[in-house]
């Protein structure tokens, strides 16, 4: 069986994003760029199901611009086999991202696709909701543990107030959450390596797929700031505090 | 406009996060109710969606294929329904968030993911990169599939008169998933998400029997719901649902108690609209205290101690 791993390049987790003065967007001029946390604990249990015989091949897969083949580049060097980076410049939506990797599902015919639950940029969390809905696959989403069974996939999802247990058909979508696995860190030998491992690159016009945006976004502004209040110096003076707020008797 | 709500609930009643959800469905058009599951509970979910003030109608959809929400079962009955309106609105809630962009992609219509605030029919905010940042966006899709978050908008009333409820039916069983089990945290104290109080806690509880030892007799005694931040999930201390930021729930209580949590920006993310924050923490240059009304510098181990003897 093969897996698809979707994977794409963003601000890494430990910058703090800075809004241009302009008010245009997040700056990104200079600043460090990773895989997105969830995907990369997608690559990771993909690495999983095939260390333990479930899955024979891992092909990671970009839409971004030519910058993204480092994100494919590091999923390589985790230990996925091949990568596919259709590049653009273009800022694409999960709407097209999902239609791109539909076309790619179509082609390499995955029994599962595993990707982050959402992207730390635009926080959409939509893509593998909406690859789901039109390749007409069942969805695993927020997933905390993921097991294949014969030809199906029980996934554990993380859901408000608990934990909830579904069994999907394969081939199925599976988004990932944060207590599914820890990722790996590439070794240095597996870095090399990956520089030889092949590495598509396609365009969205190789899949006709329309990537035209259907947001526009008109401006994108700093969070009204909070105050930092007072610092209090005791115990009885929180509790004073407390009181006036109605919190306590 | 012609809106479609679909109403989450629970034994019976609305969830909170749904009648913020019906306030902002309000700011577009003539609100219809969806009411999905199975059984009599279902039914009364649905009379009692009937009776929220601005819900002109409700649909309810009750068949054992919708008993989990199960998103390849509802995803096409709410596409078909949605001939006859402009914009469906969920709660950005697990539930709408498995949902809503199965319906969108089968309507060919882009997601607006966690809308903050309502400018016009097609205009809409919503936090990105972790709330860092706000875009105010456009939709050029002919219909608006929205998630909105709870905690940016009032919650609609039960006031009027219960208006008509009509059933409608879709596809059945899609044959792909099935529903195998449930877990649910069970917990006496008040749900995180619409808690007037909460309190939460970070790594530096240092184990998980030291969290439940220093957080929960707080949270008791104001009556309140315990979180936590994802380092003190993330090292075992608490459980996933207790998780408060970014990759966890995002809330806005009356008053939110930080206790050991440094204030990273993916904790920060998911409770700096709350109303007031209190923050106890042995680094008087922890990044908490930049936002908190009120701060406390000290070992939280004798702090928390003496303000449950004090309280």
């Amino acid at each position: 069986m093969k897996i698809l791993v979707p994977v794409k390049r963003v601000i890494d987790y430990n910058v703090k994003p800075r809004v241009k003065l302009d008010g245009t967007g997040v700056d990104l001029t200079n600043v460090k760029m990773s895989m997105n946390p969830f995907d990369e604990i997608a690559v990771e249990e993909a690495i999983r199901l095939k260390e333990k015989g479930v899955a024979t091949e891992i092909i990671a897969v970009s839409v971004g611009p030519q910058k993204a083949q480092d994100t494919l580049r590091t999923a390589l060097a985790m230990g996925a086999d091949r990568a596919i980076l259709i590049q653009t410049d273009q800022e694409v939506e999960p709407l097209a991202v999902a239609k791109l990797l539909k076309a790619v599902m179509d082609e390499e015919q995955p029994g599962i696709v595993l990707l982050g639950k959402q992207a730390i940029d635009d926080d959409s969390n939509q893509t593998g909701q909406m690859l789901a809905a039109l390749s007409g696959r069942p969805q695993g989403t927020f997933a905390s543990k993921v097991e294949v069974k014969g030809d199906k996939v029980e996934v554990t999802r993380e859901v408000d107030g608990g934990l909830e247990t579904v069994s999907l058909t394969l081939p199925a979508i599976v988004t990932t959450d944060l207590r599914l696995n820890e990722p790996r860190y590439a070794s240095l030998p597996n870095i090399m390596k990956a520089k030889t491992k092949p590495l598509a690159a396609k365009t969205p016009e190789d899949y006709g797929v329309d990537i035209a945006p259907r947001l526009t976004t008109l401006k994108v502004e700093e969070p009204a700031k909070r105050q930092a209040g007072v610092k209090l110096g005791s115990v009885d003076e929180l509790v004073a505090k407390l009181k006036d707020l109605g919190v306590t008797a | 406009m012609s809106v479609l709500v679909l109403v989450e609930h629970e034994a019976g009643v609305p969830k909170d996060a749904s009648l913020s959800t019906i306030t902002a469905a309000q700011k577009l058009g003539d609100v219809h109710a969806l009411i999905v599951g199975e059984g009599v509970i279902t039914k009364r979910a649905a009379e009692a969606a009937g009776a929220i003030a601005g819900v002109s109608k409700v649909l309810l959809a009750d068949s054992v294929a919708y008993a989990h929400m199960l998103p390849e079962n509802i995803a096409p009955l709410i596409a078909a329904l949605m001939v006859d309106y402009d914009a469906l609105l969920c709660n950005a809630t697990s539930i709408g968030k498995n949902i809503a962009p199965r319906v969108a992609a089968l309507l060919d219509v882009m997601q607006v993911s966690d809308v903050l605030s309502v400018e016009s029919a097609d205009i809409f905010t919503r936090p990105i990169y972790a709330g860092n940042a706000i875009a105010t966006v456009k939709s050029s899709d002919a219909k608006k599939v929205l998630t909105v978050r709870g905690t940016a908008f009032e919650k609609a009333t039960a006031v009027q008169d219960y208006v008509e409820v009509s059933h409608v039916v879709g596809p059945m069983d899609a044959g792909l998933s099935r529903f195998v089990s449930a877990e649910v945290s069970k917990s006496e104290r008040p749900e995180l998400t619409s808690a007037r109080i909460i309190v939460s806690g970070g790594r530096a509880l240092g184990s998980s029997e030291d969290f439940h030892r220093m957080i929960n007799p707080l949270a008791d005694k104001l009556g309140a719901a315990v979180g936590a931040s994802r380092a003190a999930v993330d090292a075992g201390y608490a459980p996933n649902d207790y998780q408060v930021g970014q990759t966890g729930k995002i809330v806005a209580p009356e008053v939110y108690v930080a206790i050991g949590i440094s204030g990273a920006i993916q904790h920060l993310a998911g409770m700096k609209d709350s109303k007031t924050i209190v923050a106890i923490n042995k680094d008087e240059d922890a990044p908490i205290f930049q936002v908190a009304d009120l701060g406390l510098v000290g070992d939280l181990f004798q702090i928390v101690p003496e303000l449950v003897g004090k309280i």
